[in-house]
């Protein structure tokens, strides 16, 4: 059986920094993998090459079986591969539901997008009650549901989460972290960058520990958990 | 000496006209960020394309009731594909570019555009006669002409159905989020090439509106036309707030009525009478933009920048 995403010796560089330096690694329909490392190791460049707003300098990305490298990045979520990017990006000026909407924007099937913003409201009751607000008055915490809601509009086959953890409150974290636990018990393929390792990996099936655009280290999640490296690298334990 | 009221009137008409053309410069630079210095020439050239179904391909005597409509489709088919040839072959290999490379493309399309015009459009270096409609009509004490009513209508028809479009149709919704958020659009399958196309589309109809609104009740056009009302437009989207399409229509009003009442009555104030009349119009639209921008710098409908997330 192959991968839903097969990731091949990719490369990718700012102008003549090389950002990402030959990584290769794959994520199987219905698992969780997750990606680690400190700032700087090359998760989100990874994360933005996969959904092409980066171009690779080299290396191979195949899909569902099919070739990602040189796809448009707008025909990409038509793959099935959602992005809910770093910094959540919601649109600020769009209303909450306008924003579900936009997640939807390749579909046509006005009842099932229906179906879906409520499915939306049901995994985030908050953005329900506030549907009509416009999403930039949301805290941080409401703007990562609905970044994640938005990812989920599209119905994608591999939905990949860049911090979601990022600035939020303890319990905000503790919400987040739950859903994405319920998503992947209901057969959500994700691929989640995270800095929060301890919570990642707990969640993860698989994951890689990223150092300056290489893979150094990889297992299944309780694997790295356990590993002294990682609890010394990045677990914050002596 | 005219009344307050046809003032009034006349300050309105001329602010619809430049906020015609000023939903072109608006909706661009809210979408890529470029202020399209040749706009005044995407409206220049609608003139011309116009004049051209007028001219060469109506026969004679066709009545202005069949001409306008098709005058219209002539100049727009030419501002539009002027409008979206700049973007494809001009603006968009220096997407990436530092942003003085556009805007000094910009200046440069500008100039090319009015010398392609001067040198190979028969008579276009001095003025050419474009049929105006100046049967006039009297409402109480202000007197307007068909061409007047024509642009009237046409600015309330062109800014509905554009408000309608930006918040109701898919390809709108997708023009606002390409405006807030480029990256993002992109991974909710938005072509934002194809919005920008779309953007830079719509501006160019609305200048070529404008444009045969212009001929229709100046009587004249010529290949520099486009120079002084871009500034103009370009001063009402600045001062409306610029990437709002309704401020560039309001700060286009707003422009003309100041421009027009400054220029008939600051003459009457002791000490100034020498400021007053139509060779003044300029200088005083030019100080209510710097007025504005001192006390309002994001404009009359703009949102401050540390608003935006």
């Amino acid at each position: 059986m192959t991968a839903l995403l097969e990731v091949e010796d990719l490369h990718v560089a700012y102008g003549k920094i090389e950002a990402v330096k030959g990584i290769s690694f794959s994520v199987e329909a219905g698992q969780v993998v997750t990606l680690i490392g400190t700032n700087g190791a090359g998760k989100t460049t990874t994360l933005r090459t996969l959904s092409g707003l980066l171009k690779p300098s080299a290396g191979k990305i195949t899909f569902d079986g099919k070739p990602l490298t040189g796809v448009a990045a707008h025909k990409i979520v038509a793959l099935g591969l959602a992005h809910s990017p770093e910094g959540r990006h919601i649109f600020p000026r769009l209303t909450i539901e306008e924003n579900l909407q936009l997640g939807a924007f390749l579909r046509k099937d006005k009842e099932g997008i229906e179906k879906d913003i409520q499915r939306a409201y049901d995994l985030f009751p908050i953005l329900g009650e506030r549907r009509k607000q416009a999403a930039g008055t949301l805290s941080g915490g409401e703007q990562q549901m609905l970044a994640m809601g938005r990812a989920l509009m599209s119905q994608p086959k591999l939905l990949m989460l860049d911090e979601p953890s990022m600035g939020l409150s303890p319990i905000m974290m503790q919400k987040i972290m739950s859903t994405i636990v319920e998503l992947k018990s209901q057969g959500t393929t994700i691929l989640l960058v995270e800095q929060n390792a301890q919570a990642a990996l707990s969640l993860a099936d698989h994951g890689h520990v990223m150092e300056v655009g290489n893979i150094v280290l990889s297992g299944t999640g309780q694997d790295l958990l356990h590993d002294e490296s990682v609890r010394k690298a990045y677990l914050g334990e002596d | 000496m005219h009344t307050l009221p046809q003032q009034l009137a006349n300050g309105l008409l001329l602010g619809s006209m430049y906020g015609l053309i000023a939903i072109g410069y608006t909706m661009v630079y809210g979408i890529v960020q470029l202020i399209n210095f040749a706009h005044g020439e995407i409206f220049m050239t609608g003139a011309f394309g116009a004049l051209t179904v007028y001219v060469y391909i109506l026969p004679d005597g066709t009545s202005m009731w069949a001409a306008v409509p098709l005058m219209l489709i002539g100049g727009g088919i030419v501002s539009v594909l002027v409008a979206v040839g700049a973007e494809r072959f001009a603006y968009r290999p220096l997407r990436q570019a530092p942003r003085l490379a556009p805007l000094i493309t910009a200046i440069g399309l500008s100039l090319t555009l009015q010398e392609l015009v001067r040198n190979f459009y028969p008579g276009a270096d001095k003025s050419r006669a474009f049929p105006s409609l100046d049967a006039t009509h009297s409402i109480g004490s202000v007197d307007i002409t068909d061409a007047d009513i024509f642009l009237v209508c046409a600015a309330i028809v062109c800014m509905s159905s554009l408000a309608w479009f930006v918040r109701k149709s898919r390809t709108g919704r997708a023009m606002q989020a390409t405006a807030q958020d480029p990256d993002t659009a992109q991974l909710m399958g938005i072509d934002t090439n194809r919005i920008i196309v779309v953007a830079f589309a719509i501006g160019g109809f609305f200048a070529a509106v404008a444009a045969l609104s212009y001929g229709l009740k100046y009587g004249n056009i010529d290949y520099r036309m486009g120079f002084l009302m871009g500034l103009k437009a370009f001063t009402a989207a600045v001062m409306g707030g610029i990437g709002n399409i309704y401020g560039a229509m309001l700060g286009g009003v707003v422009l003309g009525i100041a421009e027009t009442l400054a220029s008939a009555y600051i003459s009457n104030i002791p000490g100034m009478q020498q400021l007053g009349g139509q060779s003044w119009a300029n200088v005083w639209a030019f100080v209510l933009l710097i007025l504005v921008l001192l006390f309002r710098p994001q404009g009359l409908l703009g949102e401050r920048v540390a608003d935006r997330a």
